[in-house]
């Protein structure tokens, strides 16, 4: 694969070298001279000096071909989104991978279409979450595009459905259980599946449903 | 009529006087508090302190009763971002982004945004200046020489 790396700091320099070994091809653009120096010395002709957002650097590092991926990485989430719009807009980009530095612009790129996100904080406090037991609903995964996320709840003895068969919960409309793992062994679960104290269940539903699935789950 | 000016230096703290002068109710956001001084000691519009890309700080300005839409900070990127935001987040067809690189106007124009650019402008002005001046041929060559 051809790729374009926007953003040589330490994460788009990383990347790089990561897929570079891989066997791909690889350019990476970044605009600060000192860090170019280095990044030359690696990666020799396919380092760029130069903003990532100018068309024209874009333009250097072969965003015309098009890459087959753009990875924008940039320490700026209004570059990042710039470089992947017109990737995708003017060049016809399929795929881009756009960095989050704060994830109060996360909005900001579901607005624009940009998926998918990458967020060091929202990856850390997903495992938080997945760690802090009080949080009952661990959110696992989002799917942006597809409007709906993964979410993992713990039963217990208290949990009104412990005891239940699935075909007797009051699953909120737009959710559904899809494994049960207990004593070890995941099994996807059907309608005469009955829910115990201690396992772990997870579940597919659209983001805002939680609350209603909590409560058919584990609220007592 | 209610406008919102994000960025108030001195295009924008201009634009704000501006349209206050023809009867608009105007509100400035900018990262600065100084800012506030370039509006002028009478300015009687709102002005909020913080960052466009910031949606609470927008919706304090009152973006969502705003008919219009300015952005003008020092930033084309973060112009890029707002004005998106401004226009197909909160509905607001009148957004008028300034970008100063020509080429990311230009491109963006064609994505639908009313982008202004005070470079091309000034590409234009300047060539016709120069083509205005009666230079004689003497002189162009010795110039060129």
């Amino acid at each position: 694969m051809f790729i374009l790396v926007a953003g040589g700091g330490k994460v788009g320099s990383n990347l790089a070298r990561a897929l570079t070994r891989m066997g791909h091809e690889v350019t990476i653009a970044e605009q600060r001279r000192e860090r170019f120096v280095q990044l030359e010395d690696e990666f020799e002709h396919a380092a760029i000096l130069g903003d990532a957002t100018e068309l024209f650097v874009l333009e250097r590092a072969g965003i015309a071909r098009p890459p087959d991926l753009v990875v924008a990485v940039t320490g700026d989430d209004e570059d990042n989104m710039v470089i992947c719009q017109m990737a995708r807009e003017r060049y016809g980009a399929q795929k881009v991978i756009a960095r989050v530095n704060d994830p109060r612009n996360e909005p900001h790129f579901d607005l624009l279409g940009i998926s998918p996100t990458v967020s060091a904080t929202q990856t850390i406090m997903a495992l938080i979450e997945h760690e802090v037991p009080e949080h009952e609903l661990i959110h696992l995964l989002e799917l942006r595009k597809e409007n709906l996320e993964i979410v993992e709840v713990q039963i217990d003895k208290a949990s009104p459905s412990a005891g239940k068969r699935v075909s007797g919960l009051d699953l909120p409309a737009g959710s559904r259980l899809i494994s049960v793992m207990r004593d070890g062994h995941a099994e996807i679960p059907d309608a005469e599946t009955e829910l115990r104290a201690g396992d772990q269940v997870l579940a597919i539903l659209e983001p805002g449903k939680e609350d209603e699935l909590r409560k058919v789950l584990l609220k007592k | 009529m209610k406008a919102i000016v994000v960025g108030c230096g001195r295009v924008g703290s201009a634009v704000a006087k501006k349209l206050t002068k023809s009867g608009w109710d105007v509100t400035a956001i900018d990262e600065n508090e100084e800012a506030l001084a370039r509006l002028g000691e009478h300015w009687t519009g709102g002005f909020v302190v913080g960052h466009g890309m910031d949606v609470h700080v927008l919706r304090e300005a009152g973006i969502e009763e705003a008919d219009a839409v300015v952005v003008a900070t020092n930033g084309d990127n973060t112009n890029i971002v707002v004005g998106q935001v401004a226009q197909k987040r909160f509905g607001i067809e009148c957004t008028v982004v300034r970008i100063l690189d020509p080429a990311r106007a230009e491109l963006y124009a064609t994505l639908g945004l009313r982008t202004v650019c005070p470079t091309s402008a000034a590409i234009e002005v300047l060539s016709d200046a120069i083509k205005s001046c009666v230079v004689k041929p003497a002189r162009a060559s010795a110039a060129a020489s």
